[in-house]
């Protein structure tokens, strides 16, 4: 029994409908992880032992009558921006210290009819604002590989709880590459699926044309598995897209013979460490070996993508996270003079340093006069770099690179300087500025540390990409290691 | 570009933000270099280009009809509210 957190998401779904061991066992289990990894990782910021033991107590009474779902009884933890009914949803953040939501978001809602038991609510970067999780109220997430080093961000709880094997799968949120960029620095599979694919109602709101729900779990096959489940229209999001959930765990092993894999020329540029290079460049070569074709493709306009991410988040993050006025709910200052007092001073309390930068960028990129030089502007180039990809999937049928220019970075290494900081994110917010399909998958190390390979797909091509996914995992085991300490 | 202290000091007041006197500094240099940084969209050629309204080409929002969808759930939701009283929330007095 001590090897169930081994045991993949897919597998112990199955051995619980096998009854091999009981979801309550399950449970158990990965909670005493969890309470062990807590002092060294802070990958959490509630723990709902006792919810979940009932739940899977339950699960274990239908399990028992063989009507088990997909997910019956299965562990899974939730960033702690998706809303939990009667469990406290912070983001991270003093400003949300003690809120408790009097709904659940979609996603909660589906993976509980789906069966799923939720262990807890992991720690992020303030309302998903940051690239390492050092933006949290709740105190930075570490690394399991290496606890010096941070997990990524913003979903570097859920990142490094999957990891680490704290849970076999967890809920994330990319705006412009937070689950993407963690999933690569800790070594996991990160899927951000179409904008408009998962439901985002009840996801504390960042910047909306660009925020998406997506998976952070051990294997593509896992991703599969848990997106099938969150995925599908809801009416309570206005943006989500009427179009029917394929089935992503059935259409795994589609060939990869004739692939065209495009290799973006722009991500292969200076700033890419020399030892992620080499990790992405075989995985490549594993594609090729599988059959697919591998094409060079240049997005001309991809460069400016972080300048138009650093104008569109923190704009619509501003409009966002105007609803904050300590009056309805959220954190109040101590005896306000007047109302004005009671706005400016909830505010400059309740949020920290990075969520005040970008909403004051965004205020100042909307302001009478600079609109349209700033925010107008940048929509205008993002259009060009949604064409860009438009033109390269009519050549190829996924593009692939590198997820992070580097693999983890120390703790505090870059909080100095934001734009340091921005640039992590140099790969990844393409896909969010175009509304794509991504994921990463790992694929190698660097060192000690892990190095992930990103793959992009057209619109809803979700099946596409995680089919990619797995055929690497089938050719390499990357995926399976463990950091030493977890294992 | 450069923003001055008075500039920081406006948008903070625009955004609501009471900021620290060693706040200012920080946001005065950090913006700035923000703002350079994206300066670097001016060299883009978008003369002819439609500003992007929906990540999803050829989509806009969906309307629904005009219905009653939502029901009163109003003393649940102040169960979240820092000051209420017989149902009202409560403010610092705005009219004297």
């Amino acid at each position: 029994m001590s090897e169930l957190h081994h045991i993949g998401l897919t597998a112990l779904a199955a051995g619980l409908r096998e009854r091999r061991y009981s979801s309550v066992e399950l449970v158990q289990a990965f909670l005493k992880r969890i309470e062990a990894s807590q002092g060294a990782l802070n990958a959490f910021i509630s723990v709902t032992r006792e919810a979940a033991l009932a739940e899977a107590a339950a699960a274990d009474r239908i399990l028992a009558s063989g009507t088990g779902g997909a997910l019956t009884g299965v562990p899974i933890a939730h960033k702690d921006l998706f809303c939990t009914r009667g469990v406290r949803t912070t983001c991270g953040s003093r400003m949300l210290e003690n809120f408790v939501s009097p709904y659940d978001a979609t996603v909660v809602a589906k993976l509980r009819q789906a069966g799923a038991v939720m262990l807890g609510k992991t720690n992020m970067d303030e309302f998903a604002m940051g690239s390492s999780n050092e933006t949290s109220y709740f105190g930075p997430v570490r690394n399991p590989w290496d606890v010096g080093l941070v997990p990524g961000g913003s979903s570097g709880g859920s990142a490094a709880a999957v990891a680490a094997r704290l849970v076999p799968g967890a809920t994330a949120t990319d705006t412009g590459g937070s689950i993407r960029q963690p999933a690569a620095l800790c070594g996991i599979t990160g899927l951000k699926p179409t904008y408009g694919r998962v439901s985002r109602y009840g996801m504390v709101a960042f910047a909306s044309s660009l925020d998406q729900g997506g998976t952070l779990t051990a294997s593509a096959a896992d991703a599969a598995l848990m997106l099938r489940a969150m995925a599908g229209f809801d009416p309570h999001d206005s943006t989500s897209v009427e179009r029917e959930v394929p089935d992503y765990v059935a259409q795994l092993e589609q060939p990869l013979a004739g692939l065209k894999v495009g290799l973006l020329k722009e991500f292969f540029d200076t700033g890419l460490d020399p030892q992620n290079e080499r990790c992405v460049r075989e995985a490549l070569e594993v594609f090729e070996g599988l059959g697919a074709r591998l094409i060079e493709v240049s997005l001309p306009n991809l460069p400016l993508s972080v300048p138009v991410y650093y104008v569109v988040a923190p704009a619509e993050c501003s409009s966002n996270l105007a609803r904050y006025d300590g009056v309805r709910f959220g954190h109040r200052c101590e005896k306000p003079r007047d109302l004005q007092d009671l706005y400016r001073r909830s505010r400059g309390e309740g949020f920290g340093a990075e969520v005040k930068r970008r909403i004051m960028t965004g205020t100042y990129v909307l302001s009478a006069g600079y609109y349209d030089a700033y925010y107008l502007k940048a929509q205008r180039v993002r259009q060009l770099i949604s064409a860009d990809f438009t033109r390269a999937f009519a050549q190829v049928d996924v593009l692939m690179g590198p997820t992070t220019p580097t693999a983890a970075f120390a703790l505090g290494a870059k909080t100095s300087d934001p734009i340091t900081m921005y640039l992590n994110d140099i790969y990844t917010i393409g896909a969010n500025l175009a509304g794509l399909p991504a994921a990463s998958v790992p694929c190698g190390f660097a060192g000690k540390l892990p190095v992930g390979l990103q793959i992009v797909g057209p619109h809803f091509s979700e099946a596409r990409v995680l089919a990619a996914a797995h055929g690497l995992q089938r050719a390499t085991d990357w995926h399976t290691r463990i950091p030493a300490g977890y294992a | 570009m450069a923003l001055t202290r008075e500039q920081i000091e406006s948008i903070a007041a625009l955004a609501r933000l009471e900021l620290t006197g060693a706040e200012l500094p920080v946001y005065q240099q950090s913006l700035s270099s923000i703002l350079e940084f994206v300066g670097a969209l001016e060299r883009a050629d978008t003369a002819s280009v439609t500003p992007m309204a929906h990540p999803l080409p050829g989509l806009s929002q969906r309307l629904r009809p005009d219905e009653v969808t939502e029901q009163d759930h109003h003393s649940e939701y102040q169960q979240n509210a820092p000051q209420v009283t017989a149902g009202l929330y409560l403010v610092p007095k705005v009219i004297e």
